[in-house]
């Protein structure tokens, strides 16, 4: 198999699917003509993330990266979910193959793409070094030029 | 029971292929070329082997050279034009954007080499436009490389027209016939070409054995050197059990061809109309002009490699040409040489039947890409902005 059993697990029984109609921040990225789009949606209450949802267009591991990292996320503050790192989804999942390290970047992206709309849509103010420009995945990036 | 669907990645070896192969390893142990008898026992199933197969294909024996198989042959042919074609001036290559990677590889590296390579459309259907060939040829065309049917979309090219252009304008024409060998009559003095590449695993026979057909063995030339094996063309003792195998395997694959034909293609069509029934669902390739056993579908608005493992988990065995299973960034190049676009051809299933598979098996497959398809679709960003208007359907 080319996939841990726990990637397995979260790609057949994926957790916090769906949408949040009422979100407090909504991140997407990634983009379709390289195969995959996650797109996370928050609801914040006192600097916490209350509820978490994930949309996701992509392969086994952009699905279950999606769902470890919302689950890595959910009840949370906003800080400590701010500090979340694709290596630690990787290693929550018990490794992924390397030619799919790229979904877990993007599940990071995703979560913090969330936040600062979060920030945005409430004029919050934050450091800006914390969110990248665009994509730090060379696979997405490549893919939009 | 797991349902196999992958034909075109390769097939179960057959009984008859299987029997003749364990015979041949039991009995004919020697090597072919040894004098002495036991070696020359082994040298008469080769024969014998070699003449089964230039039958199935209407050759003689002497244009026959066993290989390790269709990549192998591909490779041989197109750089054997290619030497021919240099040592007289000749430095043009025509082939087609959707080649098998063995074909397309090969003359990418001869462009390096100095050679110019024209890459023929394949329209919206799959299938290229002889008049447009005719039209690519020049005075220094070395070789025309057409595949007789492809690999993912099981598009039937117009072989026969192609080479009696090609023998017209005297231009050494190779097809690569790995998907077709078997499961479509083959006549290489009817398509009138020059070389043809075949491998056993497509019809049932064993992997690692495969055949180069040449018209003229001074227009071919050896890629591997050591030995006077396959009149001098192939070096390397000759893997005896695997000819044999494939040997049966094509003689049986031609006496059942036409039930067999009958038989796999009213499953395709059986599958082909089930799952259009899925919404947003298009087929890739030319309905009529198709291999047999081939489907190959795109759903918009998901991804193949979920696809696959979710009717995997579901005990069916298919492919698809996304960019995740292929392990590069982009998608099939089939697919885009047909004009879908990278996010369409994402979401590409490949179903690949035979004679072998059940009306019962199809009504399960149509049944689980169904439930998958909208089990993924229900958890797709690009899905809900199609159903919301957000973006618009292209399929």
């Amino acid at each position: 198999m080319l996939y841990s059993e726990k990637v397995m697990d979260h790609f057949m029984n994926p957790r916090n699917v769906g949408k949040i109609e009422d979100a407090d921040g909504v991140g997407e990225v990634g983009n379709a003509k390289c195969g995959d789009i996650m797109k996370i949606y928050l609801k914040i209450d006192n600097d916490v993330i209350t509820d978490v949802k994930f949309n996701t267009f992509g392969c086994g591991s952009a699905i279950a990266t999606s769902s470890m990292a919302c689950e890595m996320i959910k009840g949370k503050p906003l800080s400590e979910a701010m500090e979340l790192t694709n290596q630690a989804v990787v290693e929550a999942l018990d490794g992924l193959p390397p030619q799919k390290i790229h979904c877990s970047v993007l599940a990071e992206e995703a979560v913090k793409a969330a936040v600062k709309d979060y920030y945005d849509k409430n004029g919050i103010e934050y450091d800006s070094t914390l969110f990248r420009e665009g994509s730090h995945c060379d696979h997405c990036s490549n893919a939009e030029n | 029971m797991r349902i196999y669907a992958d034909n075109a990645a390769t097939t179960k070896i057959s009984k008859r292929a299987a029997e003749a192969m364990t015979v041949c390893m039991e009995d004919l142990f020697g090597n072919p070329s040894s004098l002495h008898a036991d070696g020359q026992k082994a040298a008469e199933a080769l024969k014998a082997a070699r003449e089964s197969i230039a039958a199935n294909i209407g050759c003689t024996e002497k244009e026959i050279y066993f290989t390790s198989g269709g990549s192998e042959s591909d490779n041989q042919a197109i750089i054997s034009a290619a030497m021919y074609g240099k040592a007289r001036g000749k430095r043009h290559i025509i082939t087609t954007a959707f080649e098998h990677h063995a074909v397309l590889h090969t003359v990418r590296k001869l462009e390096k080499e100095g050679f110019e390579v024209t890459y023929l459309d394949v329209h919206g259907n799959g299938i290229v436009n002889p008049a447009e060939l005719e039209a690519a040829i020049r005075e220094d065309t070395a070789l025309v490389t057409v595949m007789y049917a492809n690999n993912e979309i099981g598009t039937i090219q117009p072989i026969d027209k192609i080479g009696e252009i090609c023998s017209r304008r005297k231009v050494l024409f190779h097809t690569d016939a790995v998907q077709a060998a078997g499961h479509i009559d083959i006549d290489v003095e009817r398509s009138k070409v020059d070389y043809l590449s075949l491998s056993a695993h497509k019809f049932h026979g064993p992997r690692g054995i495969g055949v180069l057909y040449a018209r003229k063995r001074n227009q071919l030339f050896t890629l591997i050197e050591g030995g006077a094996q396959e009149r001098s063309r192939r070096a390397g003792t000759e893997n005896l059990p695997a000819i044999v195998g494939m040997a049966a395997a094509l003689e049986e694959a031609c006496e059942k061809m036409r039930d067999n034909s009958i038989k796999a293609t009213s499953l395709r069509n059986r599958l082909i109309d089930g799952l259009l029934k899925i919404p947003h669902t298009v087929l890739n390739g030319d309905t009529a002009h198709r291999l047999p056993g081939n489907v190959n579908v795109c759903f918009e608005g998901i991804e193949g490699e979920s696809l696959l493992l979710l009717l995997d988990m579901k005990g069916i065995s298919a492919s698809s040409g996304s960019a995740c299973t292929s392990g590069s960034l982009d998608p099939s190049h089939v697919l885009l040489a047909i004009g879908r676009p990278h996010e369409i051809a994402h979401g590409s299933l490949r179903l690949t039947l035979d004679e072998s598979n059940t009306e019962s098996e199809i009504d399960t497959i149509i049944s689980s890409v169904t439930e998958v398809v909208d089990r993924l679709r229900k958890m797709s960003p690009v899905w809900d902005d199609l159903e919301k208007g957000i973006k618009k359907h292209v399929i």
